[in-house]
């Protein structure tokens, strides 16, 4: 949801004459809305700038999405940077549905309507 | 070639989360936005002259606890960039707690790595302030509101070109 709400602000911010890139590790989200600039780079999410205390990793990154202002000629350009995670286990486990956990998520699922219905009714 | 695989590398999280969803008894699945137009700005002068912004989606640092929180209001804010903060919320956005951590701002949001790239002259400076835009399910309200409203302080700001990252 995230890379939603970005990239629809970046999509204003181009729209009124200001340039922008996007940061990002959900590829499907970002080029689905559509946005003039992307980095992408095929980490879990949470960290689309770089490995956490990876300096030169979040340079490489943050200076990819510097040149694709000045070189990018026409809109949805994306570029991937090179950088890959130490495991491809998270790909699989993030938000993962299966029999170990489809009775749990039904649960969770109606907590948080009940604690929105809650809410709603100022209770 | 590395290897070979029979389905693409990068997660679809418009599939997982729909998936997700429907599994905890959502009926209807988050319909996502799509345009077939892009708008594109092209940068106005060259990049060693340009102010640049960054914009995030973490909240400001807050007190943890409350029942509230997961329907705590978000607000689309701006915050000084120097100091640099060093931590930002981020607990109740969807990003993945087991993978990974936000222990280092500068992973989610550059303000030091961007602040060296102006000193070193790759940028003409960084903006005075970084700015906050809540995630929202309601894609009228970001494009409403929070969008104006962060052009607004980009302008203010005399910025020509804004990174923003997405947790």
């Amino acid at each position: 949801m995230c890379h939603q709400t970005v990239s629809l602000v970046a999509r204003h911010l181009e729209a009124n004459g200001v340039s922008t890139a996007v940061m990002g590790c959900a590829r499907d989200i970002v080029e689905e809305c559509g946005v003039a600039r992307f980095v992408f780079t095929d980490f879990p999410l949470g960290n689309p700038c770089g490995k956490p205390w990876d300096a030169g990793m979040q340079r490489s990154i943050v200076g990819s999405a510097l040149t694709l202002l000045e070189r990018a000629w026409m809109p949805r350009t994306t570029v991937q940077t090179p950088f890959v995670w130490d495991n491809d286990g998270w790909r699989d486990a993030f938000m993962r549905v299966d029999d170990g956990n489809r009775e749990a998520l039904i649960r969770q699922g109606e907590e948080r309507r009940r604690l929105q219905a809650q809410r709603k009714t100022g209770r | 070639m590395d290897n070979l695989r029979p389905y693409r590398s990068f997660v679809s999280y418009m599939d997982r989360s729909r998936e997700y969803y429907t599994a905890q008894g959502y009926a209807k699945p988050y319909a996502w936005a799509h345009f077939d137009d892009v708008p594109f700005a092209p940068l106005s002068k060259p990049l060693p002259e340009c102010r640049v912004g960054l914009v995030t989606t973490a909240g400001r640092p807050r007190t943890e606890g409350t029942i509230e929180i997961l329907f705590a209001k978000r607000e689309t804010y701006a915050n000084p960039a120097d100091p640099p903060p060093t931590r930002l919320y981020t607990n109740d956005l969807s990003w993945d707690k087991k993978a990974t951590h936000t222990d280092d701002i500068d992973s989610y949001l550059p303000v030091n790595r961007l602040a060296e790239f102006a000193t070193a002259g790759r940028i003409g400076a960084a903006s005075p302030r970084f700015y906050g835009v809540p995630t929202d399910y309601s894609q009228k309200s970001t494009v409403e509101r929070a969008a104006p409203q962060l052009l607004e302080w980009c302008r203010e700001d005399n910025l020509d070109a804004v990174l923003l990252s997405a947790l």
